[in-house]
């Protein structure tokens, strides 16, 4: 096990590494950040004296080595732009992405377990076709679509929600977070819901899927047998025994949450770290880029070993010698 | 040329109730399109920190509307020789810590200045000509520059001045040189940030600065001048066009910059909501390779046609600048005959030097006179997030160089790669935008139209190398010039030089609006900045 | 050299099977691809013609006598004739779009910003769905934005397929450590999300077309690999391979002969959810500025463009690009949930 532990680590330190070399030297090659930092009219010898102050004057391969030997040191930086360390800066920003995130996937739950379990329950049924015809328009609108679509009509239009932005934050735990405000929660509905959506198709999925098999078991046949009505026997019985599988996939789906928050944040002006990224790329600033990658491949790296070893232990049939197949 | 113009109905009382109860009577909240990258006033020389800078660290000189210089916390100013400077310090201002005031505290901030670690972007620029100082008084300060330099009390407004005595230093005790002030201690960037180190004498104070979030300032109620109308200033970036729309129209901020052109007439229609627009001092330009013998974007000719005059003039007079303002701007921009808009120090007059009016057959004569009758292709390179609407000017003119025969395309890329490539002179003509600093037309004539001579400073945006030496010569007049109406006088030859030989083709003034609600009133100001102690609760 | 060598059975004599209908779409939909790729600048009218009747009909071929079951149902039709529309809608673009909208020299921004239904200035032409800013046809540019869009999306798809099925087919021909190796690879790579990899990768890249595909390969050949490999192995056990191998067959027959066409049906249904995911990742790429080029705009980017005029009620300029956009993926993704559960019975009900 410890083997195995030890080896999967290895080889997802060997892609952090490529990703890392591809990054760094990839925006090295688009452009200076300099050239736009500076003031327009600084003098060519202000151009000069402000890549030495950001160490941008030495060639890219000493600039690589002096960030590899930081790093390995746990320091990845400071921001081109904000003069502040890099993973400073990320590490501020997380917690909006993770509220936002988390708020996602209630909502995914919200609207896809109920239409899931309808959709199982009348799977022979129009209902149940035109729900799971549905769910494939949910898959393929656009993210970011659906959230200019969403801003336009509850916001501008009937003016019910605000349209972007953060709103009020209460701090909890040294994070600041928006979900344990009224005020801030108005702010969120409309990102997580756009960020729900996607995940709402696969829940639905899920829940339809479980649904089915449910309603062919014992226990459901027994409880009809008891004469219970439907209703009960839905929510009961088969929600009971569907809702640890969903929960669990959706859990392994935080990450990928975290992924499209990147689109949806700069939709709505969310100020989390997928905006930091996108206005990161846009300025080149290289330190918050290569670091945000670094930070989200731990998460990455984290989040799948744990899924491992959780497989580990829950089915003793997978082995952990490096092959499942 | 000034436009001022209000639409809308006034309808306060309406747009009260339609407004969640967010802003009280004495809070302001301002949706801006971009965000401070740091509360340190020196951090980074660059509009949006410039801005925020402005409440809460004074400068020795303010300007006004027009970018004329105006007293602040030097009373007064003037050349007492060629070469020395002499500033006369208000004596009753404190700052936020109640440490007072005086001469030292500005050669401390100079001291400062060049040593703002890992600063992208220092003021040294507006701190370089000077190269000593004397303190006859602690609130008279003189100081030395190696040559006569009319433009010091201009760059001087440009820096705020922080304390010495707030960061432990006894301003008496600094040994300035140019070079530097010996080992003194300065504040640093994440103190400016954190609020420890963010003592100014301006009428705010910082209260928070939240990266991604909001900057909020209070009012400093011990302020020496006229109060600030509002207990409370929040500034949200908001940098996307139409989030920052829909945060003013529902409500969630009181004032926002740089609203889209697109939704200006949207925001005119709203009741409750105004709109305010006026002219700015940055121009957009077309620049042409006019130095190189081979030209990397121009095809199916051997030699570089833009080196011929005539040439450039042809390409100047098949744009139809109106067009562009019209269609492209909605009407929210100025079209230029030349770098600075008229009435601004060095321009011309209103009316005396207009923007060419479109003239395909005379350009098409002069491209037949130059023995490109047959047209040639072109590449215009152009930034597509730097400049208002700037991909889609770049597309006009694409279309208008087409139809004077030109096989022309367009390239944009964003604004970090675009310059950088601009700067590896990877294009033959670009598309870009200059906004002048001082407020004179020496800047644009200096960066975009001067010899690339990189030692004195000269054609440092000057990416199309256009090089006229009688310029050069004109322009070194002029900058050690102290008289103002002479040195007007030569800047404005200059000018006319520059445009004759089209070194550079002027496109467009933009025009910076505002949208606001009724029941506030602010007066647009060339230098496209948001100071919230100019914003006043409509009468 | 090979562990299946190694593995040398007793003959039996079992038919060897080949079956050509994989092979069959798969040209097709290279045939297409180097069409979009090519533009009509090579491909003749009649070219893309014959491709697209020929896309059809390997397609009829695959479904073969389940063509029955795929069609049950309203979905089915509506998705299979909204994604052949909008395959023609792409191939034929420069014959159907009233405009070219890449031809500076048809636009006149003195048309810009027009509603639908507007004529322009001299009344010769009419914007059925308006213009944009440039005063270029909406119409046109959704037709060539689709072109755009469909050919990032099936460029992509396709060379990733390639890749995936080289890697995967040695993977498990090799057998061992490299099998192992390459494996550990795809796991990794599968275990990022798309978006965000593609997001890295463009920053790196900097715009265009070229690299937007690239990074779009990068991102998706180890989807392709991982289920070759895992088809590779278990029709490698089959009786038919070890008759051929006893029949004295080389290598490289079996392995292109036989092994490759039968990896290639479960393919099918992967690479068309994949089109479908790729336009949607194409697009969000595009809106977030790092991906195709302004000058060629895709679905996204129009949409993108268009979007700073929605608030102001020019709504024309993102909304029907953005439909067209929700269409050509929805009915890509219909089609793909047809494919997947009349070709994969374990998955259906």
């Amino acid at each position: 096990m410890l083997v195995y532990l030890l080896r999967r680590i290895a080889q997802s330190v060997f892609v952090l590494l490529a990703m890392m070399v591809i990054v760094f030297f990839g925006i090295y090659m688009v452009g200076n950040p300099v050239d736009i930092l500076v003031a327009p009219d600084a003098t060519p010898l202000e151009v000069e004296q402000a890549k030495a102050r950001l160490g941008l004057d030495q060639p890219v391969v000493v600039q690589f080595w002096n960030f590899f030997v930081n790093a390995l040191q746990g320091d990845l930086g400071r921001s081109f732009v904000h003069g502040e360390s890099a993973v400073r800066l990320i590490l501020y920003y997380m917690p909006a992405t993770l509220e936002l995130a988390a708020l996602g996937l209630f909502f995914a739950i919200l609207i896809g377990v109920p239409l899931g379990v309808y959709a199982g329950y009348k799977s022979d049924k129009w209902q149940g076709r035109a729900i799971m015809t549905g769910s494939i328009f949910g898959f393929s609108l656009p993210n970011f679509w659906v959230g200019m679509l969403l801003i336009l009509i509850f916001a501008v239009q009937l003016q019910w929600l605000p349209s972007t932005g953060r709103g009020q934050t209460v701090e909890v735990l040294g994070m600041r977070l928006s979900i344990f405000s009224s005020n801030g929660l108005k702010y969120m509905i409309l990102p997580a819901i756009t960020l729900a959506l996607y995940k709402a198709s696969l829940v639905i999925r899920l829940a339809r899927a479980g649904t089915q098999e449910a309603l062919v078991q014992d226990y459901v046949k027994f409880a009809r047998a008891k004469g219970l009505s439907e209703t009960r026997i839905l929510i009961v019985h088969v929600l009971k025994n569907i809702m640890i599988p969903i929960v669990t996939v959706l859990g392994l789906e935080l990450g990928s949450m975290i992924a499209f928050a990147v689109v949806t944040e700069s939709v709505f002006a969310w100020p989390g770290m997928g905006k930091l990224l996108i206005d990161s790329i846009r300025s080149l600033d290289r330190p918050v880029v290569v670091a945000y990658l670094m930070l989200t491949v731990v998460i990455f790296i984290v989040i799948n070993l744990v899924v491992d070893i959780v497989y580990t232990l829950l089915d003793p049939r997978v082995r952990v010698t490096g092959d499942a197949t | 040329m000034h436009i001022t113009k209000l639409r809308g109905a006034v309808c306060a009382a309406a747009i009260l109730a339609m407004a969640p109860a967010l802003a009280g009577a004495q809070e302001l909240r301002i949706g801006v399109g971009s965000e401070a990258s740091a509360a340190d006033p020196h951090f980074h020389n660059i509009g949006t920190n410039n801005q925020l800078r402005r409440g809460i660290f004074e400068a020795l000189i303010d300007t006004d509307e027009q970018q004329a210089l105006r007293p602040l916390l030097a009373e007064s100013w003037e050349a007492v020789d060629d070469t020395t400077w002499q500033f006369n310090l208000r004596d009753d201002v404190t700052f936020t810590d109640g440490s007072s005031f005086d001469a030292w505290d500005v050669i401390y901030t100079i001291c400062r200045i060049p040593n703002v670690p890992e600063s992208p972007s220092p003021f040294t620029t507006y701190t370089k000509a000077a190269i000593g100082f004397e303190v006859p008084d602690p609130h008279t300060l003189l100081v030395k520059t190696a040559e006569p330099y009319p433009l010091l009390p201009t760059e001087f407004a440009t820096w705020g001045i922080i304390s010495a005595k707030a960061n432990g230093v006894n301003g008496e005790e600094i040994e300035f040189t140019p070079e530097d002030c010996g080992d003194i201690e300065y504040p640093t960037t994440q103190a400016f940030n954190d609020g420890s180190a963010a003592i100014g004498t301006g009428p705010f104070k910082l209260e928070a600065f939240r990266r991604g979030d909001s900057v909020t300032v209070v009012r400093n109620d011990d302020y020496w001048g006229e109060p600030a109308p509002w207990e409370r200033v929040t500034y949200l970036p908001l940098t996307s066009d139409g989030p920052r729309v829909a945060a003013l129209l529902a409500g969630d901020v009181d004032l926002i910059e740089t609203p889209a052109l697109q939704d200006l007439e949207r925001l005119q229609n709203t009741d409750g909501i105004e709109v305010i627009e006026g002219i700015s001092n940055r121009v957009i330009y077309i620049h042409l390779d006019s130095d190189r013998d081979e030209t990397p974007m121009v095809t199916g000719t051997d030699e570089n046609p833009l080196k011929d005059q005539r040439v450039r003039e042809a390409l100047s007079l098949a744009i139809d600048r109106q067009a562009i303002v019209d269609r492209i701007m909605q009407g929210v921009a100025v079209p230029a005959g030349e770098l600075l808009p008229a009435g601004m120090f060095g321009a011309h007059a209103e009316g005396d030097y207009p923007a060419p009016t479109v003239d395909l057959e005379r350009a098409q004569a002069l491209l037949e006179e130059a023995g490109y009758g047959d047209g040639f292709g072109i590449t215009l390179a152009t930034p597509n997030d730097r400049y208002m609407n700037d991909a889609q000017v770049a597309q006009a003119v694409a279309q208008m160089w087409s139809r004077l025969g030109l096989e022309t395309q367009v390239d944009a890329s964003t604004a970090t790669t675009f310059f950088s490539r601009r700067n590896n002179l990877e294009f033959s003509a670009y598309l870009a935008g200059w906004g002048s600093g001082t407020g004179e037309m020496s800047s644009p004539i200096k960066a975009l139209t001067a010899t690339y001579l990189p030692e004195r400073g000269y054609g440092g945006a000057n990416g199309g190398r256009y090089s006229n030496p009688e310029l050069d010569d004109l322009l070194t007049r002029a900058l050690a010039t102290v008289d103002d109406a002479e040195r007007e006088q030569m800047l404005r030859e200059a000018s006319e030089m520059a445009m004759e030989d089209v070194g550079v083709i002027p496109l467009h003034f933009e025009v910076t609006p505002w949208a606001m609600k009724s029941s506030i009133r602010y007066e647009p100001r060339v230098d496209q900045y948001t100071l919230p102690y100019h914003i006043h609760p409509a009468d | 050299m090979s562990e299946i060598a190694h593995r040398a059975a007793p003959p039996k004599a079992a038919e060897p099977r080949t079956d050509w209908t994989g092979p069959a779409i798969f040209g097709a939909l290279i045939l297409s691809g180097i069409v979009m790729i090519w533009g009509p600048q090579i491909a003749s009218l009649p070219a893309r013609i014959i491709l697209l009747a020929a896309f059809i009909l390997a397609g009829r071929r695959a479904l073969g006598d389940k063509i029955g079951q795929y069609f049950s149902g309203p979905m089915a039709y509506f998705g299979t004739g909204f994604m052949l529309l909008f395959l023609a809608l792409a191939l034929f673009a420069p014959e159907i779009a009233p405009q070219n909208p890449y031809d500076l020299r048809q636009l006149d921004i003195m048309d810009g910003r027009l509603a639908p239904g507007a004529t322009n200035f001299s009344e010769t032409f009419t914007y059925r769905l308006g213009t944009d800013e440039q005063g270029r046809d909406i119409l046109s540019a959704i037709l060539y934005g689709l072109r755009v869009s469909l050919m990032v999306a099936v460029t992509a798809t396709l060379i990733a397929m390639i890749i995936g099925i080289v890697v995967g087919i040695y993977a498990a021909w090799a057998g061992g450590r490299v099998d192992a190796l390459l494996m550990r690879i795809v796991d990794l790579q599968l275990s990022f999300p798309t978006i965000l990899v593609a997001l890295m990768l463009m920053a790196a890249f900097g715009r265009g077309i070229d690299k937007i595909i690239i990074a779009l390969i990068i991102v998706q050949w180890a989807y392709y690999a991982r289920t070759v490999r895992g088809t590779a192995l278990s029709e490698a056990r089959k009786e038919y391979i070890d008759a051929a191998k006893g029949l004295g067959l080389p290598s490289w027959r079996i392995l292109l002969g036989h092994l490759l066409p039968n990896c290639i049906p479960p393919l099918i249904v992967i690479s068309t959810v994949q089109v479908a995911n790729t336009i949607v990742i194409e697009s969000s790429l595009s809106f977030l500025g790092v991906g195709v080029p302004i000058t060629q705009p895709s679905l996204g980017l129009l949409i993108a463009n268009g979007y700073g005029y929605m608030l102001s009620g020019q709504y024309w300029m993102s909304m029907f690009p953005g439909l067209a956009l929700l269409g050509v993926v929805a009915s890509i993704n219909m089609v793909g949930d047809r494919l997947r559960d009349t070709l994969n019975p374990r998955l259906r009900k």
